[in-house]
């Protein structure tokens, strides 16, 4: 079943004016996908019914929630375990090293959703490189959408997504059960800060870091906001600091501002200028 | 690649042999507890995977496991427990009998596949079927 074009178009007109995003014509299985859940909440018979509720206007709450819907990324631990291997064997201890007077490290998850990759590379900071225990650490993830934020925020997660990547050793290590979920310990949780950001619009805030993890969020974006991103991502970096994307994104082609690095088998990106 | 499923749920062991047939192209052979596991893994052609439930009549899966560790012959046996035993202590306690991975029940296939990853298996395709998975790393 795909949602009639009148009801995709105003869709692809409200993500857009929302949040930069662009839904392609090939995207009505996302459009099922992502709104049937809330279909079936509201006791609407199809998707479409609730594209049309919407585009009355009049239920803001309703459009809040379908943007949140359709801008929420599926997500696991340690996700295409690659950049994770490149960030244990080469990349932390070369920063480390480089940064052992300041004793600062920053990383930041620029599309975080309900913060397993940035747990993850806390996980992978304190189970493998205790000497930055005490050191001034800015674990920062940021996303568009407040109720994964929350999520993130609570570090509270289903066996369901417990299952998607996290090693046995760390479940045992670092999480504890509440209810059915499981909760990741407050160690870890003190460590990490969630907040909101659009990637589109200007960055207010930010500190510099050494790593960002920048993957499989710029699909969503027009060639324009794409190249925007990379290059405001280019000047968020520390000298010397590594751009992750996704395995099947690279910077090349919208913005010259990077060069490519491969370490082991993931490819980062530094700026030429280091 | 040659999996045996440990499982007193038949369900649950038909669920699993076809995850592993059909995503992973393995042979797969079912026991319906640790005691018939143990018998059939110190026969010859033994499998190098088995998928382990916990709680099974006549030996548990961790009573399995502990056997299994006590025999130098059934060393490199990989073993990932999969069982709706969730509190982080058993998983803990597992690990220290010797499992190598642990799935938490219930799973999706892509669950699965992400464990078997974690232990190096990657998707084994058959004929010239393309999953456009790839491999895992």
């Amino acid at each position: 079943m795909t949602v009639a074009i009148p009801e995709f178009e105003y869709l692809q007109d409200v993500l857009h004016k929302h949040s930069a995003i662009v839904l392609s014509e090939d995207k009505h299985y996302l459009v099922e996908a992502r709104l049937a859940p809330i279909a079936r909440d509201l006791g609407f018979d199809t998707v479409e019914e609730v594209v049309r509720e919407m585009k009355r206007g009049t239920d803001r709450a309703l459009q809040e929630r379908v943007v949140e819907a359709m801008t929420t990324n599926e997500t696991s631990w340690f996700r295409d375990i690659h950049p994770f291997n490149a960030l244990r064997d080469t990349i932390f201890p070369e920063i480390i090293e480089r940064n052992k007077s300041n004793r600062t490290l920053s990383v930041w998850s620029a599309a975080s959703s309900t913060g397993q990759e940035l747990y993850s590379i806390a996980l992978l900071l304190d189970s493998h490189f205790p000497e930055v225990e005490y050191w001034n650490l800015e674990l920062l993830g940021t996303d568009l959408n407040n109720t994964v934020l929350e999520r993130a925020r609570a570090g509270s997660f289903s066996g369901l997504e417990i299952n998607r990547g996290l090693p046995a050793t760390m479940i045992a290590r670092y999480f504890a059960r509440d209810g059915a979920n499981f909760v990741i310990h407050e160690k870890l949780r003190s460590k990490v800060t969630f907040r909101k950001l659009n990637l589109a619009a200007p960055w207010v805030g930010l500190p510099v870091f050494d790593i960002i993890f920048l993957r499989n969020v710029l699909i969503y974006f027009d060639p324009q906001t794409k190249k925007q991103i990379l290059e405001s991502a280019a000047r968020q970096l520390r000298p010397g600091g590594y751009l992750a994307m996704g395995g099947a994104e690279s910077p090349l082609g919208i913005t010259d501002c990077f060069e490519t690095v491969a370490i082991g088998g993931a490819t980062f990106y530094r700026t030429e200028s280091n | 690649m040659h999996a045996l499923v440990v499982d007193d749920s038949r369900s649950m062991r038909s669920i699993l042999g076809r995850i592993l047939r059909d995503h992973f192209g393995m042979d797969v052979e079912e026991a319906v507890d640790g005691q018939a596991a143990l018998d059939r893994l110190v026969g010859g052609d033994r499998p190098d995977l088995a998928l382990v439930d916990w709680h099974m009549p006549n030996m548990t899966g961790v009573e399995l496991v502990s056997e299994v560790r006590r025999r130098p012959e059934l060393a490199d046996l990989t073993i990932l427990m999969v069982t709706s035993e969730s509190e982080p202590e058993q998983i803990g306690e597992a690990l220290a009998a010797g499992a190598n991975e642990y799935l938490i029940k219930p799973f999706t296939p892509d669950a699965v596949a992400d464990k078997l990853a974690m232990l190096g298996i990657a998707p084994g395709a058959t004929g010239c079927n393309q999953t456009g998975e790839g491999s895992a790393p």
